[in-house]
């Protein structure tokens, strides 16, 4: 049996799907679900409908919706579940492959703490193994995020689907990276007074140069801090058009990082922010978003004392937009594990589902086109057999821009070649020799 | 000496010092006015003698855990998940005297009894973790509290974690929260042979001697692959630098701990005979006495000498199929047991050879890629292992992971029927109960729900294959240790007292 063939019947086995065509068959980006319960995100469950997907985009989603042609692409979703694909709001996903092998690693630069002009797409790699492991879990689009430092650099939004870098670009440079905290105070010479001290005068010497571009050139202003490339990325920042995702967890620091940001004009997203339900009303009077793990819960550095599992639910309870992550790169499919926790801690399970979608979404600017289930938006869906967040729930079916995702990986080769331990002949000649050196 | 098992004998200047570390003053007789004497001029039962070989002479370094108070309950019409093959839904388990009594249905119990509502409700044995650093790893994760690698040489078999614990580690009572009631303690990785593990309970404790386990055997630690030939290869431009010279190490080690052992045993055979004092300068290169008396103590070597005597279990991180192989072998060669892989990612690839050997396999349902010998991973390999008849154990080796144990093991569990292995709650209930029970040589006590076993037990809020269920109440020994809904029954450590203004406490920690 070959892989695919294998995972076709591991498919088979798992769902009671009956697709007209097999995944990967399907030439246009068409596709119907029917008869499933839909949850749109952006407005209330509907038991029984369909939805339509033409060219990539969600055309239709609805009770009595007909599906159009004869022919079309049909998923039975009776018993079935749908929600829009899962969106992680940070993970490092094509950037790093083997986490203690340097060499495969490139989502962060060494030596200098501000690395504004850092972008990851260049080195994004569309084959890396975790793309589809993380893809059959449910997870469709992913901020690729730079780590490290005091400014890490700009991140891109990417859908977990394509061969090249440009295919699977929804966004790039949508947000940039940076970190508040003892990280950050050990980069820039070892107190939280000097982190901040940098980051002023980095956004102070971005904000001057755009209005000194030409004396610049010429040689002719004061010097300033970072190179020229550092003060240009950082423009859309000083602009508000993107935001300035900062790690950060300790209370007092959440508000340095708020201060700093209202002093310059810049939109602030907490990330991770662990101890943020202490400070959850002036997060919430400022609009500003948080991006949290739920499963935190011990004071592992003096920075976390107040962690808590109910953090989500805290802030939700108190107005902030939550977005909830898995802060994984190869087990980013857990964000649906999170977010369930999130709901055993006092999460909604409306919030939870908004938390790992539309909000998101809104985070980056491109609510627009993703993070629910609505007419013209991307038609990337999950087809759940169950509740998205309980542990007996699969994904079935993951479809990105309208087409369904292969169910192959290497972890389900791993699993077909040692499936059976006495099949006669070693496991070496077990699975797709196709790509062995050598191999025709 | 509160808690100490037997007459304290020992040098005064010994005794003095134990005393200033393990008496808190709460009355006993100066153990200074006791005759001091040489345990082992004196060790005359089995008993002490198997103390004096494990590094445990004069009653030392053993448990002073005494249960909380119970008293006679019975959880009536939950669904008891036994971990022994069924599974009763309205069912009542009776617990007295610190053990299960009974597990059945329409119980009678005596008067007094008392009695909680399980409607609704299910109960599991406590879960155990064979692979934890809590204590030694501890929160806050500084460097003033990382006590788990004594990374100064590829063999430090002389270090016991138990000697690193700070019972203070706010982990111990999240994972007491989750439902944790046993949790191996192990020394780190960076070395070929790390040390000795120790096995304690959830139990709030001032001391970690309060937490142990009574009598649970100790662990040894090893190490294969690339931790120990990093660490020193790379790091230190000295052995190991290969795999095969992580084997070298292994094996000359247990040349060594051969020789030893030999000597001791020996010694013990022949009548335990001193020399008189001052002898000390008549020893030969290898330690003895050329007339044959009590051979010198080496830490490292009482150790190994003790796996040698299948006293001891061996816990092995490993995570590839042919490293497991190697690790097989080297046990053969010297004649002794790997009790369990941990962190077995390829386990699956081998796991004929480990059921036909009986060694478990400590495993993670879906960690993988952080280096490369994780990079085979499956999310399938613990329903693997399981289905080929050797003891299938998920353990965390997190502080976080040990938070989650149920659900990880509930996921491991869909992962596998995903795939078509056929793998039942109750047998997926084992790998966070039964089985880690049997790796720490504690089967007979815990780790399932049946009559005699200690009464070690969660009551969730719901199945505790749903991530929505919580750990309503934990019983350790029949006593409610862990209360969800009673502030006043939920420890919690000196170390958070006033961290935190006075709004931040309680709630979801």
């Amino acid at each position: 049996m070959t892989a695919r063939t294998f995972a076709a019947a591991l498919a088979a086995s798992a769902a009671l799907l009956l697709p007209v065509t097999r995944p990967g068959e399907l030439a246009a980006q068409d596709l119907a679900i029917v008869g499933a319960t839909v949850h749109p995100v952006s407005g209330p469950p509907i038991e029984g409908a369909t939805v339509i997907v033409r060219d990539g985009l969600i055309a239709a989603v609805g009770i009595d919706v007909p599906v159009p042609a004869e022919n079309f692409p049909v998923f039975d979703g009776r018993g079935k579940v749908v929600t829009p694909g899962f969106f992680d709001a940070g993970t490092q996903i094509g950037l790093v492959e083997i986490g203690l092998e340097r060499t495969t690693v490139d989502s962060r630069v060494e030596g200098d703490p501000v690395s504004a002009s850092f972008d990851v797409v260049d080195g994004f790699n569309p084959n890396s193994t975790l793309i589809p492991i993380n893809r059959l879990g449910g997870v469709t689009t992913t901020m690729a995020l730079p780590t490290g430092g005091l400014i890490a650099g700009q991140g891109a939004l990417i859908d977990l689907e394509g061969e090249t870098v440009e295919a699977m670009l929804v966004k790039p440079r949508a947000a940039m990276a940076a970190s508040f905290g003892p990280g950050a105070a050990a980069a820039t010479g070892g107190a939280r007074g000097a982190a901040s001290l940098r980051l002023r005068e980095v956004l102070e010497d971005a904000r001057y140069w755009a209005s000194h571009r030409e004396a610049y050139d010429r040689g002719e202003v004061r010097p300033l801090s970072v190179s020229r490339l550092d003060l240009q990325a950082l423009q859309p920042v000083l602009a508000g058009e993107i935001p300035l995702v900062v790690q950060v967890d300790r209370a007092s620091d959440i508000l340095a990082v708020l201060r700093i940001a209202e002093e310059y004009g810049v939109r602030p997203v907490i990330r991770r922010g662990t101890e943020a339900w202490m400070v959850a009303e002036q997060l919430a009077g400022r609009n500003v978003p948080v991006i949290v793990k739920p499963l935190t819960s011990l004071p592992d550095g003096f920075d976390r004392l107040g962690a808590r599992f109910d953090n989500a639910a805290i802030l939700h309870e108190a107005g902030v937009a939550v977005a909830v992550s898995s802060f994984q790169s190869h087990r980013a499919h857990n964000i649906g594990l999170e977010a369930g926790n999130a709901i055993r801690f006092g999460l909604p399970w409306e919030a939870a589902l908004r938390a790992v979608t539309l909000t998101p979404a809104e985070i980056y600017g491109v609510a627009d086109r993703y993070g629910s289930i609505e007419a013209g938006k991307v038609g990337n869906l999950v087809v759940w057999s169950g509740d998205p967040f309980e542990l007996s729930s699969r994904a079935e079916e993951v479809i990105i821009r309208g087409v369904p995702v292969p169910r192959a990986s290497r972890q389900l080769e791993l699993l077909e070649r040692y499936r059976t331990l006495d099949g006669g002949q070693p496991p070496a000649y077990r699975g797709d020799g196709d790509r062995a050196p050598g191999g025709s | 000496m509160t808690g100490r098992r037997r007459p304290f004998r020992a040098s005064a200047l010994a005794a003095v010092a134990m005393a200033l570390v393990l008496d808190f003053g709460l009355g006993a007789t100066p153990t200074w006015a006791n005759t001091p004497q040489d345990a082992a001029s004196t060790a005359s039962d089995a008993g002490e003698i198997a103390d004096l070989l494990h590094g445990q002479r004069n009653g030392a370094w053993k448990s002073a855990y005494r249960p909380l108070a119970s008293r006679p309950t019975l959880i009536r019409g939950a669904t008891i998940m036994t971990a022994a093959g069924e599974e009763i839904e309205g069912g009542d388990l009776f617990m007295q005297g610190g053990r299960i009594f009974e597990v059945g249905r329409n119980l009678d119990v005596p008067a007094g009894t008392e009695v909680i509502d399980g409607s609704g409700r299910f109960v599991t044995p406590g879960i155990i973790d064979t692979h934890s650093h809590l204590g030694v790893s501890p929160s806050p994760s500084i460097s003033s509290t990382s006590d788990t690698n004594e990374s100064t040489d590829p063999n430090t078999a002389e270090v016991w974690a138990m000697h690193s614990v700070w019972p203070q580690d706010p982990g111990f009572t999240r994972a007491l929260a989750a439902g944790v009631t046993t949790l191996q303690i192990l020394p780190g990785s960076a070395n070929l042979i790390g040390g000795r593990g120790i096995t304690l309970k959830t139990v709030p404790g001032r001391t970690v001697q309060q937490m142990m386990f009574p009598a649970a055997p100790m662990a040894l630690k090893m190490a294969c692959g690339e931790n120990p030939k990093r660490v020193y290869g790379q790091g230190r431009q000295r052995s190991p630098r290969t795999r095969m010279g992580n084997m070298a190490g292994y094996r000359e080690a247990f040349i060594e701990a051969e020789r030893y052992r030999r000597k001791w045993d020996a010694w013990i055979e022949g009548g335990m005979k001193e020399e008189a004092a001052g002898s000390e300068d008549s020893e030969d290169a290898g330690g003895a006495r050329r007339s044959g008396g009590r051979p010198e103590r080496d830490l490292a070597k009482e150790t190994l000498a003790e796996v040698l005597r299948g006293n001891i279990f061996v816990h092995n991180h490993c995570y590839r199929a042919d490293e497991m192989a190697q690790m097989l072998d080297l046990a053969l060669e010297f004649g002794f047991r790997i009790r369990s892989f941990h962190h077995a990612i390829e386990a699956y690839k081998l796991r004929d050879l480990l059921a036909r050997d009986t060694v478990a396999a400590s495993m993670w349902v879906d960690w993988w890629g952080f280096k490369l010998e994780a990079y085979d991973a499956v999310p399938e390999n613990i329903a693997l292992v399981s289905e080929a008849g050797a003891p299938a154990i998920l353990h965390t080796d997190s502080d976080m992971g040990i938070q989650v144990m149920n659900q990880d093991a509930a996921r491991a569990m869909y992962a596998g029927r995903a795939a078509g292995i056929d793998i039942g709650r109750d047998e997926a209930l084992r790998w966070i109960t039964a089985n880690p029970a049997w790796a720490l040589g504690l089967a007979d006590r815990v780790g399932t729900l049946q009559p005699g076993k200690n009464a070690d037990l969660v009551i969730w809020s719901g199945d505790p294959f749903s991530v929505y269920s919580r750990a309503d109440q934990v019983f350790i020994d029949g006593a409610l240790i862990y209360d969800r809904s009673r502030s006043d029954i939920q420890p919690t450590t000196d170390f958070e007292l006033g961290i935190l203004p006075s709004s931040g406490g309680g709630g979801d920690r």
